[in-house]
């Protein structure tokens, strides 16, 4: 289980707060299909992915992201119990969707690199650190009931 | 495995405009790999860690120029990086995923650096030249 200080918590929900949720989530998800370009396996009915500014520009793409990245708001407002919080999702994405929870890992980091894109200065070593646990943590409560 | 021509054409564009810093991003990298995967300090008992240290800026500088190597032989990373990968493999002996863990953090370091450069297509650039960088480190890597 992953164990979160009161520092790491304060400093990762002010950070949550200030992210627009609908654009990150589409730079986010749109980013994984540009960047490791086997995860549009799952993306067969979003149309056009056939390159960069295509799957960038894809409004299913844009709505999907913003549903997976409101779905990580849980995450933050859950730190203590992630297992918990994803444990229906969990089960959605292995007997449902049979992603390979490789993928989450790969979403987790991508969705750090944006944060320190858009947040820059602000997005301290410390604050890596804590976001690393948490997108870590969140990977692993979505793999938890997978059989 | 040789990194295509457009994936080629942005890394030497990239690293034209990073210039003579390489080595601070590569430092920070090193600073960030360290604080968010703690297990990769194992294998720097010989130097302080502590932020700011000199020796952690010595090693990024030491990054810096295997990396500028690279990029001045993308034709030939096995060839150019053959040195370096005896010695991580033979003398270092490093668990191969964790040159991933440095690598996404100097990714994320560029991304920090230059947000308005860090394109989708530029990320999917630098991860494949990284890759091909790690194989090239790596013996078995895959």
């Amino acid at each position: 289980m992953v164990h979160f200080t009161a520092e790491e918590k304060a400093a990762i929900t002010s950070l949550w707060g200030k992210v627009n949720v609908e654009e990150a989530g589409g730079e986010a998800l749109g980013r994984l299909l540009v960047v490791y370009p086997w995860t549009q396996r799952f993306f067969d009915s979003f149309g056009n992915l056939s390159s960069p500014s295509a799957i960038m520009g894809n409004p299913k793409v844009k709505a999907h992201g913003k549903k997976v990245l409101t779905s990580f708001g849980d995450a933050v407002k859950n730190m203590d119990n992630l297992k918990g919080a994803f444990a229906k999702l969990s089960e959605l994405h292995c007997d449902k969707l049979h992603v390979d929870p490789e993928n989450f890992r790969l979403l987790g980091n991508v969705m750090v690199i944006i944060l320190a894109s858009h947040f820059g200065r602000e997005f301290t070593p410390e604050l890596q650190a804590a976001w690393q646990k948490l997108v870590a943590g969140v990977a692993t409560a979505l793999a938890h009931k997978y059989h | 495995m040789v990194l295509e021509a457009a994936d080629q054409a942005a890394v030497r564009a990239l690293w034209l405009k990073l210039g003579s810093n390489v080595g601070v991003y590569t430092t920070e990298a090193l600073e960030r790999t360290f604080l968010a995967f703690p297990s990769t300090k194992t294998y720097f008992l010989h130097l302080d860690l502590s932020p700011g240290s000199a020796q952690v800026r010595a090693h990024g500088q030491k990054v810096a120029d295997a990396l500028t190597l690279a990029v001045d032989h993308l034709d030939d990373l096995p060839g150019a990086l053959s040195a370096l990968r005896e010695l991580h493999a033979h003398k270092l002996r490093v668990d191969p995923v964790k040159f991933k863990l440095l690598v996404h953090c100097l990714l994320v370091t560029l991304a920090r650096h230059y947000p308005g450069d860090f394109s989708p297509s530029l990320q999917a650039s630098l991860d494949k030249f990284l890759s091909h960088v790690i194989s090239a480190l790596v013996p078995n890597c895959h």
